[in-house]
């Protein structure tokens, strides 16, 4: 089988535009190019204010006319022979062949080397809440490394007893713990702050991602050091690799028990890019707090002003001053599908679907509108929904042909709702880099491509 | 009875042990005490009120010599590179100096933040430095020239004078000029504790509208259509089955306002799943982090890698040498440091230059 087999096994497509001679592709060039934006406001105000148009629904998967689909009457090789045997592709199994799209990538041009990068999750692609290991979004500041776990050390020292070092066998050996929790990078969808920069859902929230982590709360290792819990009000976690990665935490979390010291990511130990064998947990928090290969904690009675929150990290206000200390990732969602870049193949039902967050708890609520804000729907929320996790929410929606913008609200469980991006450019501007937790805004268009808009 | 037997025994337990390693009662066998040894050796992060700043101390000509030669690769001799990284220094007055407050932060026009327009603290810089610079060789540096280098930043700034020594007795009077050392707010509700005076109100107040909550709805931005193509083709960044497929983003879009349904029902170009063959070389130059200084066609730091490979067709050998060995003055200011990278990779990466260098 081949791929141009392939793709007819599925929905059949339309013509694509390369009949058109060299000429005619530049004649529709210049033609969208001065027309389209009028286009776009003539159409999409036509669409709200236009009552429904009964619709003739065509068939998406039309009987051909030779009286029933190859594909059914033709028994395929795999219904006539023997498929392969167990443990054909090695002792670790892979994705479809037919997967290979589903992957995650840089942004051009967003970072000049690849070990101080970033790359994203395809979350267009994506179900459920759970992201793949080897799809999970990566941020390196010096560079990834593989650590022989046998040489890993971890250290706890400053405002206790006795300073303390375990090796992996002994935390392992420790009482763990397995949670389901969210992890955003803070500079997410930073690129749209001003304007919208990148097409697809991927580039603008890619730096999200969700897994079940094992480990052992870090308070369970701090007691085992006799930490002072009393005088010291915040703990820096260090990384082992080449950045050393130091960030402050408030010990009232730690206490509280959420913070891991986790080793494990859905059900295997975690991938080297993620911080393997070792890596801090810190829910709500943004990523960069969840320090990869963690060497040591320290118990201090001040905050640390570390390299990631005293020069990096810090959100810049109207006013000139930085917000420093800005750890929480607020109440956030996006509709995942349809979203930009992708092509809506006909009219007809579709589940519009996308996830919800908050690092402040669980999800309450998540509203979606299709025309642009003006009115919404209550989606319905995949269970379970789980505090500092992604929710996965669904809803109904068939596509009358006509141009569209769809959007996503989420309610957290303290009563915030997620802003859009004017209440949030009011209060930050639009040079803050971090924390754009705004309302985001996909346009279907009439032609069934759907585009990154932001609408005012 | 069985509860109270059951603490009579912890207690026992707790007893027998205490000599050893009093706080593993709860878990005996797990995890030992470091020794001062190990403390050292890791404990490095300095406080912004110096606690773990080591004593030592380097002068601004000092930290000259070193940023020449470990620093300026990437950061530009006087730290104004905006090719790598962000430029680390400019922005800064005198004035900003007076005040702890950078001016130009409230400048939406100001074009770039610059480290030291940034950082309040200069515990910050020396730590950053020691932990992690060099950049491809980070903790390379010794305690005094992390002083230097420091020294050569604030220099740079006009925060202390081209004669100083900077050490550990003098750099709390230079915390007392850091430009921007009054920036800082903890007045927002994002830090996750009660440690700082924050406040607890979110500062964005939406509110649940579900009907006719916008009266008109504009499209403000979008990407222009030159961009179409700027992430490559999304067709081959989407799943090629389910309810959406990728825009063929190779191909101008579809006409607008054509109804799709009207449209021949002709077989598609397959989307081929991407299996590109990439050059040996080009993975080579991402793992010695080569794309740091080069580019394919424009200078960074260092010389095109097209120029390279016009400059020297054919000659493995010699730009093998250049990369192993290093060298300066062919193509600019900037030396280009040895690079310790295994010979093998060195003469793929050479072959591919000296053969032109495609991309």
């Amino acid at each position: 089988m081949n791929a141009s087999d392939r793709t007819l096994s599925g929905r059949i497509q339309k013509a694509p535009e390369n009949f058109l001679d060299r000429e005619g592709i530049r004649a529709v060039i210049a033609e969208s190019k001065s027309g389209r934006r009028n286009f776009i406001r003539q159409a999409f105000a036509a669409a709200a204010t236009g009552a429904a148009v009964p619709l003739a629904m065509a068939q998406s998967n039309p009987v051909p006319s030779e009286g029933g689909d190859p594909n059914i009457l033709n028994l395929p090789e795999h219904a006539k022979a023997l498929g392969q045997g167990v443990a054909a592709e090695g002792g670790y199994g892979k994705p479809s062949q037919y997967e290979v799209n589903v992957q995650r990538r840089q942004s051009p041009g967003l970072t000049q080397t690849t070990q101080a990068s970033v790359s994203f999750a395809p979350l267009q692609s994506l179900f459920g809440t759970v992201t793949p290991s080897g799809l999970h979004f990566e941020r390196h500041h010096q560079g990834w490394w593989d650590i022989d776990p046998s040489k890993h050390r971890f250290m706890i020292n400053g405002l206790v007893k006795t300073p303390t070092v375990l090796t992996m066998d002994e935390i392992m050996r420790l009482p763990a713990v397995s949670r389901f929790h969210f992890i955003e990078c803070g500079a997410n969808t930073a690129v749209e702050w001003s304007n919208v920069a990148v097409p697809t859902v991927q580039y603008t929230h890619g730096m999200v991602s969700c897994s079940e982590f094992t480990g052992v709360p870090l308070i369970t290792l701090l007691q085992l050091a006799g930490a002072d819990l009393k005088k010291g009000k915040f703990v820096l976690a260090e990384g082992g690799d080449g950045s050393s990665m130091t960030r402050t935490i408030p010990m009232s979390l730690i206490t509280s028990g959420e913070v891991l010291v986790a080793y494990g990511q859905n059900g295997e130990m975690l991938r080297p890019e993620n911080g393997y064998p070792l890596r801090l947990v810190v829910p709500g928090v943004q990523g960069v707090s969840w320090v990869k290969y963690l060497r040591r904690v320290e118990v201090g009675d001040m905050p640390y002003a570390a390299k990631d929150e005293a020069i990096h990290y810090m959100d810049l206000m109207p006013n000139g001053q930085h917000r420093q200390y800005a750890n929480i990732q607020e109440c956030k969602s996006v509709v995942t599908t349809p979203s930009g870049g992708q092509v809506l193949l006909d009219k007809g039902f579709y589940n519009i679907t996308g996830l919800a967050w908050s690092g402040r708890g669980k999800v309450k609520k998540v509203d979606v509108s299709v025309d642009g804000g003006r009115n919404w729907k209550q989606a319905r929320l995949e269970t379970p929904v789980l505090s500092k996790s992604l929710t996965r929410f669904n809803i109904d929606w068939v596509w009358n042909g006509k141009p569209g913008i769809i959007q996503s609200r989420a309610t957290d469980d303290t009563g915030f709702v997620q802003p859009t991006y004017q209440q949030l450019r009011s209060v930050r501007d639009t040079r803050s880099i971090y924390h754009n937790n705004a309302i985001q805004s996909w346009l279907v268009q009439e032609n069934g491509e759907v585009k990154n808009v932001q609408v005012s | 009875m069985y509860k109270c037997h059951k603490v009579i025994l912890t207690a026992a337990l707790v007893l027998t042990t205490v000599g050893a390693f009093a706080q593993s009662a709860a878990y005996p066998g797990i995890g030992r005490p470091a020794t001062t040894k190990e403390v050292t050796a890791w404990d490095i992060d300095v406080r912004p009120d110096f606690k773990g700043l080591p004593p030592g101390s380097g002068s601004v000509s000092q930290g000259q010599d070193v940023w020449e030669l470990q620093c300026a690769q990437c950061h530009g001799v006087f730290g104004e590179s905006n090719e790598v990284f962000s430029p680390l220094v400019g922005g800064t007055t005198n004035e900003d100096i007076k005040n702890g407050r950078v001016a130009n932060l409230t400048r939406r026009d100001f074009p770039g933040r610059t480290t030291m327009m940034k950082v309040a603290t200069v515990s910050t810089l020396w730590d950053y430095i020691n932990r992690a610079m060099p950049w491809t060789a980070p903790k390379s540096l010794k305690t005094d020239e992390v002083y230097a280098v420091t020294a050569y930043m604030l220099n740079l700034a006009y925060v202390i004078p081209d004669n100083f020594v900077l050490s550990d007795k003098n750099i709390a009077e230079v915390q007392k000029r850091m430009p921007n050392r009054n920036g800082m707010s903890t007045q927002h509700n994002l830090w996750p504790g009660k440690e700082f005076s924050g406040t607890a109100k979110p500062d964005t107040a939406n509110v649940v509208c579900m009907k006719d909550c916008v009266p008109e709805i504009k499209v403000s931005s979008m990407l222009p259509d030159y961009a179409r193509n700027a992430h490559g083709n999304l067709a081959e960044q989407n799943r090629t089955v389910g309810q959406q497929k990728g825009a063929d983003t190779m191909q101008p879009e579809r006409k607008s306002g054509v109804s799709v349904m009207s449209e021949s029902l002709t077989a598609p170009p397959s989307v081929k799943p991407a299996a590109k063959t990439i050059d040996p070389a080009l993975a080579l130059l991402a793992k010695h982090n080569c794309n740091a200084c080069h580019a394919q066609e424009r200078k960074v730091v260092g010389p095109s890698f097209n120029d390279m490979a016009k400059k020297y067709p054919g000659k493995v050998d010699y730009l093998a040498g250049k990369i192993k060995s290093g060298g300066g003055g062919v193509w600019g200011p900037i030396p280009m440091p040895a690079q310790n990278a295994p010979d093998a990779d060195i003469k793929t990466i050479a072959s591919w230059l000296a053969a032109g260098g495609a991309k």
